[in-house]
C-alpha cells in the first residue's frame, strides 16, 4: 500500500514536470501584454471599429458620394444628425451623408496606415538588416544616406511629388511608406549589429552554419520582437501623416475621403454651427489613434519590460 | 572576556525583504554582527546570498521595493530610523562606500575634481584652495601619477583601476570611520587588484579606518580580513576569526568554498586530480600549429579636425603548437588579446598575418565551404553562458544545431536521442529538453554550451573564460566535467582565462600573453615554480591565496607605472626599458628558449624594473 | 570641442547640396511645362516663356545657374506664377512670420516639456507622475490640425477671447493659438522622453555613488542626473524641429498667419515650381543647420564625443 502510494506520488510528480514546458520570450511577452488592460481593451475597440467601418455602410441607404439635394446648401439648419432622414451623423455642406463618409474615411485611413506601414517595414527591415549585417564601409555609406534623408523635411518633397504626379490613392500609400522607413532601418540596423556580436552567433559560425541560415535561424527571429513593437507604433504615425496631408487638401481626392480630409472639412465650417461635421470624424480619429498607441505601448512594455 | 572596545558599527537581527511580483522575497534573514574601530570585517558569499544588502540598507541605498527591519547602529546613530537629510550628514562623511563596477560608478560628465569637491563642500569647511590641495594629496596617496592633470580629466579618460582608486580617494576624503567596499576588485585585473588591496590595507593601518569588505573571493578575504562571516541564502552560516575559519572551518558550506577554490601555491594540488599527464613522444607534432599569427584592427582615433585610423595590434605575432590530448592554458589580463587569438585559431576572425595549421593542413584563407568540414572538430565554449545561447531556441535545439549542419542524414528522432545522451553526459536533466536559456541557471547554461560543443565529438575545444562568470562551487563542477570529457574523447583544450589559479589546475602547459605577444611559455609546474619573465612573476605574486598566514607574508611585485595602452608604440618595451634608452622604439622583444621547453621573451632584470 | 564643431559643420555642406539636387531633379522630372495650362498657350509664347526662365538650356547649365544664384547671391530666381515677384520677395515676407511663432512654439514645447518630464520622473508613481503621463498620452492624438479647430471652438467661438486668425504684425493675441496648436503634441513627446530617460539615469550606478556621498536629492538631480538624462531628449529635438516646421504649414493655412506654409500650399496648388523649391530649400537648410546645432549640444553633454 505504502509503495503504491509512493509510486503514485512519483507519477504525479513526473507528470507535473512534463507539463512544465518552457516558455519562450514570445509567450512571456504575450502574458505581459494580456495583463495590460488598456491594450487589451484597445485591441477589442479597434476590432469593433474595423467591423463598423467595413460593414457599417451596408446598414445605410446613402452612400458616400450621393448628394441629398434636399440638404444642399443648408446643412446648418437641416443637416444635423437624425434617424428620421437616414443621415445618422448628419450631412456635410454639399448634402452628402456624413455617416457613410466617416465609414469610408475610416477605411481609407486604416488602409493607409496598414499599407504604408507594410511598405516602410519591408524597406526599413531589409535596408537595416543589410547595413547592420555587412557592416564596415557599406554600413557607413548606407547610414550616412539615412542621416541625410532624415534631415530633409521629406513632407515637402512628398507634397511636391503629389503635385507633379497627381494625387492617386496608391501614390499616397506607397509615398507615405517610402518616406517613413528610415527610423525602422536605424532600429533594425542597431539591433542587427548588437546581435551580430552576440556569442550565440559566433557559436553558430563555429558550428559551421552558413550565413544565410544564420540570418534566417538566428537573426530574424530575434529581430521580430522589436520590429513588431515599432510597427505597431508606426501605424498611427502614418495615419497622422496622411491626415496631415489630406487636411491641407493635398492628399486624398474627392469624392474619396479620409479622417484628415473630414476633419479639415469639419474644421472649416465650425463658425456656422455645424459642429457634428467636425466631432464625428474627430471622435473616430482620436479613438483609433488612442487604440493604436495603447497597443503599441503595451507591446513595447511586453517585449521590453522596463520602467518607463 | 569583556569587550572594552566599543564597536562603531552594530547590526542587530536585520531582516531585508523585497516586494517582487512573485511575492515577498527575504534577502537577509535576521543577521547580527559588529565592526570594531580599525578592523577589517569580511562578508563572503556567492551571488544571490544577500551579502551586499546589509550595507545597502545601512547606507540608505536599498532598492525602492526593499524593506529593512531590525537595528543598525553606527556611532550612536540608529541608521534605519534616520531621515534622508539626517543620513546625508553621516554617509559620505563618517561612513563611505565603494562599489563593484568602477567603470559606471563615476558621473561621466563631471571631472574628477568636480566630483571630489562635492564631498568636501558637503561635509567639510574648507576654502577652495585647501579643497583642491586635499584632493590632489589623496590622488597621490592612492598612487595616481600626475595627479594635477588627472583631476581635470573625465572618468572615461582613466582606466578601470584608476577609476577605482579615484573612488577610494573620494570616499576617504573626510577620513571616515568606516569604509564599505562592495566587491571592490572583482571587475579588475589581478595585478590591479593586488594594488588596490594593498592600498586599502595601508589606509586601514594609517588612518585607522575600519573596513567592511564584501566579496566572493576567499583569497581576498585571507589577505585583508581580521574577522569574517560566511553568508548563504541570507544567513550567516559561520563567523569568526579569519585564522579560525581558514584553518578550522566548521560548516560544510565553508569547507566546500575553501575546497573548490583553486590554490596557486599548493604543491599537492598543482593540477587537477583528473588531469592526465601527456605522453610527449607519442603525440603527433602537427596536431595544431599556430605560426606568427597577427590580428590587427583599425581603430578610429580622434584628435585634429579629421579622425584617422590606427592599427590596434590585438594579437601581434603569436606562435605555438598543441598536441593531441593536451591542454594549453592561455593567461593574460584584459586587452592582452587572448580571446582574439582564440577566434583567430578557429577562423572566426581572419588573421591579418600568419598561418594556422590543423592536422598538417593550413586552415586560414580557406573559403567558408572548405572550412565547414574542419569546424566539426574545432569547437568553442564561451564566457557568458546566457549570451552564447540563442534566447529564442530551446536548449535542445541549440545543442542539436551542429548535428543539423554536419549530420543532415540523421532523422529527427535520432538527433533527439543523441542530444538526450549528450545532456545526460554533461549532467543536464532530460526533462529540461524544452526549456529556454533564461529559465536555467548560469551553471546549467554553461553545461548546455559544453554539450553543444561536444556533440560532434570534436578534437579541439577552446574554452574562452568558460568558468569565469560562475560561482566557485559551480566553477569546480564545470572544470570536473571538462576534465572527464577530455579523457573520454582525447580532447585537446585551449583554456583561456585571466584566473591563473584555475589555469594552473587544468593545463599541461601555460602561455602568458602581454599586449598581443607571448612573454613566457612553459610547463605549468615549471612556470609557477620557476617563472622567469617579470610580468609572469608579477601576475603570480598578485593572485591572492586563501590562506591568511601565507597570504599576509607574501609581497606582491609592483612594477612602477600604469599598464600602457596597446596603441602606445613603446608599450611592448615596458619590460625592456633598456631598448627604449637606445632609441629603438619599435623594437619587439624576441622569444628565446630559457631551458628546454621553457620560452621567455627578452626583458630587463626585475631588479632593474623595480628601481 | 572646437575641432568637433568644425568637423560637424563641414559635414552638413554635402547634405545641403544633396537637398538642392533632389529638389532640382524633382522639378526637372515633373511632367509637362509649368506654363502649360488648360487653355493651351501658343507654342511661340511658350518658347518665349521658357527662354525667359532659362528652361530651354541644357539641364546642367540650369543647375549651374540655379546653384550659383543660391550660393553666391542667395537668389532663388523668379516665381513662375506671380509674374512680377521673385521667390526671394515672397520668402522675405513669409519667413519672419514663420520664424516668430516657430521659435516661440519650440521654446514653449521645450520649456514646459522638459521640466514636466523631470518632475514626473522625480515624483515617480505619484499623482503628478500619473497626470503627466496622462497628458502625454492624450496629447499624442491631438496633432496641430486637431488642436487648431478645437482651440478656435473654445477661445474664439465660445469664450470670444482670442481672434480666430490673422497675424496683425505678430501681436500676442494672434500668437497664442498658433503656439499652443503647434507645440502641444511635441511638448508631450518631449515630456515623455525626458521622463523615461530620467528614470533610467536615476537607476544608474553613478547616481548610487552620489547618494552614498550624502548629496541632497536636489543636487543629485541637477548636477548628476540632468545632463545624461538630456541626451535622448536632445536627439529627439532634431526630428521634433522637422515636425514643427512641417506643422507650420497647417498653422499658416488654418490661422491665415501669412507664413511660408501658406505660400507653399498655394505654390503646390498652382504648380509654381520655383517657389516650391525655394520654400523646400529654406526649410531644409534650416533643418540641417538645426541638426548640426543639436549634434554640437549632444557633444557638449557627453564628454566622450567631445574630443
Amino acid at each position: 500500500m505504502l509503495v503504491s502510494k509512493k509510486k503514485v506520488a512519483q507519477i504525479v510528480e513526473n507528470a507535473d514536470q512534463q507539463v512544465i514546458q518552457g516558455r519562450s520570450q514570445w509567450q512571456d511577452a504575450m502574458t505581459r501584454f494580456k495583463a495590460n488592460k488598456a491594450s487589451l481593451a484597445s485591441v477589442f475597440i479597434l476590432f469593433l471599429m474595423v467591423a463598423v467601418a467595413f460593414l457599417g455602410p451596408y446598414l445605410n441607404e446613402w452612400d458616400y458620394e450621393t448628394i441629398d439635394w434636399a440638404l444642399t446648401g443648408n446643412a446648418a439648419e437641416m443637416g444635423a444628425p437624425s434617424i428620421a432622414n437616414g443621415h445618422y451623423f448628419g450631412s456635410d455642406d454639399l448634402g452628402r451623408d456624413l455617416y457613410s463618409r466617416v465609414m469610408q474615411g475610416t477605411q481609407i485611413s486604416l488602409m493607409v496606415g496598414l499599407i504604408g506601414t507594410i511598405v516602410a517595414v519591408v524597406v526599413g527591415v531589409l535596408y537595416g538588416a543589410v547595413s547592420g549585417y555587412f557592416g564596415g564601409r557599406i554600413d557607413n555609406l548606407m547610414m550616412r544616406f539615412v542621416d541625410i534623408l532624415m534631415s530633409i523635411p521629406y513632407m515637402f518633397i512628398l507634397i511636391i511629388l503629389f503635385v507633379m504626379f497627381g494625387r492617386s490613392v496608391y501614390l499616397l500609400f506607397i509615398g507615405l511608406g517610402l518616406f517613413s522607413w528610415m527610423d525602422m532601418a536605424r532600429i533594425v540596423r542597431g539591433q542587427t549589429l548588437t546581435l551580430k556580436h552576440k556569442e550565440f552567433i559566433e557559436a553558430a559560425v563555429a558550428a559551421g552554419v552558413s550565413d544565410f541560415t544564420i540570418i534566417v535561424r538566428h537573426i530574424v527571429p530575434n529581430l521580430i520582437g522589436i520590429v513588431v513593437v515599432y510597427t505597431s507604433l508606426m501605424i498611427p504615425n502614418l495615419i497622422l501623416l496622411e491626415s496631415f496631408i489630406s487636411f491641407l487638401g493635398l492628399g486624398i481626392q474627392e469624392p474619396l475621403t479620409s479622417w484628415g480630409a473630414l476633419i479639415s472639412d469639419g474644421a472649416k465650417t465650425i463658425q456656422y454651427g455645424t459642429l457634428w461635421q467636425l466631432l464625428f470624424p474627430l471622435g473616430f480619429f482620436v479613438t483609433g489613434l488612442f487604440c493604436f498607441f495603447f497597443i503599441g505601448d503595451g507591446l513595447r512594455d511586453a517585449f521590453d519590460p522596463k520602467d518607463r | 572576556m569583556t569587550n572594552i572596545i566599543k564597536p562603531i558599527f552594530e547590526v542587530d537581527n536585520l531582516k531585508i525583504t523585497f516586494d517582487t511580483p512573485d511575492g515577498d522575497v527575504q534577502a537577509v534573514k535576521g543577521v547580527s554582527f559588529h565592526i570594531n574601530p580599525g578592523e577589517c570585517v569580511g562578508i563572503v558569499g556567492e551571488s544571490g546570498s544577500g551579502k551586499s544588502q546589509t550595507f545597502m540598507a545601512a547606507m540608505g541605498l536599498l532598492a525602492k521595493n526593499g524593506r529593512a527591519d531590525g537595528k543598525i547602529i553606527f556611532q550612536d546613530h540608529s541608521l534605519l530610523d534616520l531621515s534622508v537629510e539626517e543620513l546625508n550628514h553621516v554617509r559620505g562623511k563618517n561612513m563611505s562606500m565603494i562599489f563593484q563596477d568602477p567603470l559606471t560608478s563615476l558621473t561621466p560628465h563631471m571631472t574628477i575634481l568636480q566630483q571630489m569637491r562635492e564631498v568636501t563642500a558637503l561635509h567639510m569647511d574648507l576654502s577652495r584652495d585647501d579643497t583642491d590641495r586635499l584632493c590632489r594629496e589623496w590622488l597621490d596617496r592612492v598612487r595616481i601619477a600626475e595627479s594635477a592633470r588627472r583631476l581635470n580629466q573625465y572618468p572615461h579618460e582613466l582606466s578601470g583601476g584608476m577609476r577605482q582608486r579615484v573612488m577610494i580617494a573620494m570616499s576617504m576624503l573626510c577620513s571616515p570611520a568606516l569604509l564599505i567596499a562592495d566587491e571592490p576588485t572583482t571587475a579588475l585585473d589581478v595585478t590591479v587588484q593586488a594594488e588596490i588591496l594593498d592600498l586599502m590595507d595601508e589606509l586601514k593601518r594609517e588612518s585607522g579606518t575600519a573596513i567592511a569588505l564584501i566579496t566572493h573571493d576567499m583569497g581576498v578575504m585571507a589577505r585583508m580580513c581580521d574577522r569574517l562571516h560566511v553568508m548563504r541564502h541570507g544567513e550567516y552560516v559561520e563567523e569568526g576569526d579569519a585564522n579560525e575559519i581558514f584553518y578550522n572551518p566548521q560548516h560544510e558550506y565553508t569547507k566546500m568554498l575553501l575546497d573548490s577554490m583553486p590554490r596557486i601555491d599548493d604543491a599537492q594540488r598543482s593540477s587537477h586530480h583528473k588531469l592526465k599527464p601527456i605522453d610527449q613522444n607519442s603525440a603527433a607534432d602537427d596536431f595544431l600549429k599556430v605560426d606568427d599569427v597577427k590580428v590587427h584592427f583599425d581603430i578610429k582615433v580622434s584628435g585634429g579636425i579629421w579622425p584617422k585610423t590606427l592599427p590596434l595590434k590585438a594579437v601581434d605575432g603569436v606562435s605555438f603548437k598543441l598536441r593531441q590530448g593536451e591542454t594549453l592554458g592561455i593567461v593574460g589580463e584584459s586587452g592582452c588579446g587572448k580571446s582574439t587569438l582564440a577566434r583567430a585559431v578557429l577562423q572566426l576572425i581572419e588573421p591579418t598575418h600568419g598561418t594556422v595549421t590543423w592536422l598538417g593542413k593550413q586552415i586560414n584563407g580557406l573559403t567558408r565551404e572548405e572550412l565547414k568540414d574542419k569546424r566539426k572538430d574545432l569547437q568553442i565554449v564561451f564566457q557568458d553562458p546566457l549570451a552564447s545561447l540563442d534566447p529564442r531556441m530551446t536548449i535542445s535545439r541549440s545543442i542539436m544545431e551542429p548535428l543539423m549542419t554536419f549530420a543532415p542524414q540523421m532523422s529527427k528522432s535520432e538527433m533527439k536521442e543523441t542530444v538526450m545522451q549528450m545532456m545526460d553526459r554533461v549532467g543536464l536533466d532530460r526533462n529540461m529538453i524544452n526549456r529556454y536559456p533564461h529559465e536555467l541557471s548560469g551553471g546549467q547554461n554553461q553545461r548546455v554550451g559544453i554539450a553543444r560543443a561536444m556533440i560532434m565529438k570534436p578534437k579541439l575545444v577552446i574554452c574562452d573564460e568558460a568558468v569565469s562568470a560562475l560561482d566557485v562551487s559551480v566553477q569546480a563542477q564545470i572544470i570536473e566535467l571538462l576534465m572527464d570529457l577530455q579523457e573520454e574523447f582525447k580532447l585537446s583544450i585551449l583554456f583561456i582565462s585571466h584566473d591563473l589559479a584555475v589555469v594552473r589546475e587544468v593545463s599541461h602547459r601555460i602561455m602568458v600573453l602581454y599586449l598581443g605577444r607571448v612573454v613566457e611559455l612553459a610547463d605549468s609546474l615549471e612556470i609557477y615554480h620557476n617563472p622567469v619573465h617579470p610580468y609572469t612573476k608579477q601576475l603570480i605574486s598578485a593572485v591572492p591565496i586563501p590562506d591568511p598566514e601565507i597570504e599576509r607574508k607574501r609581497k606582491s611585485i609592483k612594477i612602477p607605472g600604469e599598464l600602457p595602452s596597446p596603441m602606445d608604440p613603446t608599450a611592448q618595451l615596458k619590460f625592456l626599458p633598456s631598448k627604449l634608452k637606445t632609441e629603438q622604439k619599435g623594437y619587439l622583444p624576441k622569444l628565446f628558449e630559457h631551458s628546454p621547453g621553457h620560452f621567455v621573451a627578452e626583458h630587463d632584470k626585475l631588479e632593474v624594473l623595480l628601481s | 570641442m572646437f575641432s568637433f564643431i568644425i568637423r560637424r559643420s563641414f559635414s552638413s555642406i554635402p547634405t545641403i547640396l544633396i537637398l538642392i539636387l533632389i529638389s532640382f531633379a524633382l522639378m526637372r522630372l515633373a511632367p509637362g511645362s509649368p506654363f502649360s495650362t488648360d487653355r493651351g498657350l501658343p507654342p511661340e509664347v511658350l518658347a518665349n516663356l521658357e527662354a525667359k526662365y532659362g528652361l530651354n538650356l541644357p539641364w546642367f547649365e540650369q543647375l549651374y545657374t540655379y546653384l550659383k544664384g543660391i550660393l553666391f547671391n542667395f537668389d532663388f530666381g523668379p516665381s513662375f506664377k506671380y509674374k512680377d515677384r521673385s521667390v526671394n520677395d515672397i520668402l522675405a515676407q513669409g519667413f519672419p512670420v514663420t520664424l516668430t511663432y516657430g521659435i516661440w512654439s519650440f521654446i514653449v514645447a521645450v520649456a514646459v516639456g522638459i521640466p514636466l518630464g523631470i518632475a514626473a520622473a522625480v515624483k515617480h508613481n505619484t499623482k503628478l507622475d500619473y497626470a503627466a503621463v496622462g497628458f502625454s498620452i492624450g496629447a499624442q492624438v491631438l496633432p496641430n490640425f486637431v488642436m487648431a479647430p478645437i482651440l478656435v471652438i473654445i477661445f474664439t467661438l465660445w469664450l470670444n477671447w482670442l481672434p480666430g486668425g490673422g497675424w496683425n504684425g505678430g501681436q500676442w493675441q494672434y500668437l497664442i493659438m498658433p503656439i499652443i496648436a503647434l507645440s502641444t503634441s511635441y511638448m508631450a513627446s518631449i515630456a515623455r522622453i525626458t521622463r523615461s530617460s530620467m528614470l533610467e539615469v536615476l537607476h544608474s550606478n553613478f547616481i548610487r555613488t552620489a547618494r552614498a556621498k550624502g548629496l541632497p536629492y536636489r543636487s543629485i538631480i541637477l548636477r548628476h542626473a540632468l545632463k545624461p538624462a538630456m541626451m535622448p531628449v536632445v536627439s529627439y529635438l532634431g526630428p521634433a524641429f522637422v515636425y514643427m516646421i512641417t506643422g507650420s504649414v497647417i498653422i499658416d493655412i488654418y490661422f491665415s498667419t501669412g507664413g511660408m506654409g501658406q505660400f507653399f500650399v498655394d505654390a503646390a496648388l498652382n504648380r509654381d515650381y520655383s517657389l516650391l523649391m525655394g520654400v523646400t530649400i529654406v526649410f531644409g537648410v534650416m533643418t540641417i543647420l538645426f541638426n548640426t546645432l543639436v549634434d554640437i549640444t549632444y557633444a557638449w553633454l557627453d564628454p566622450k564625443i567631445r574630443l
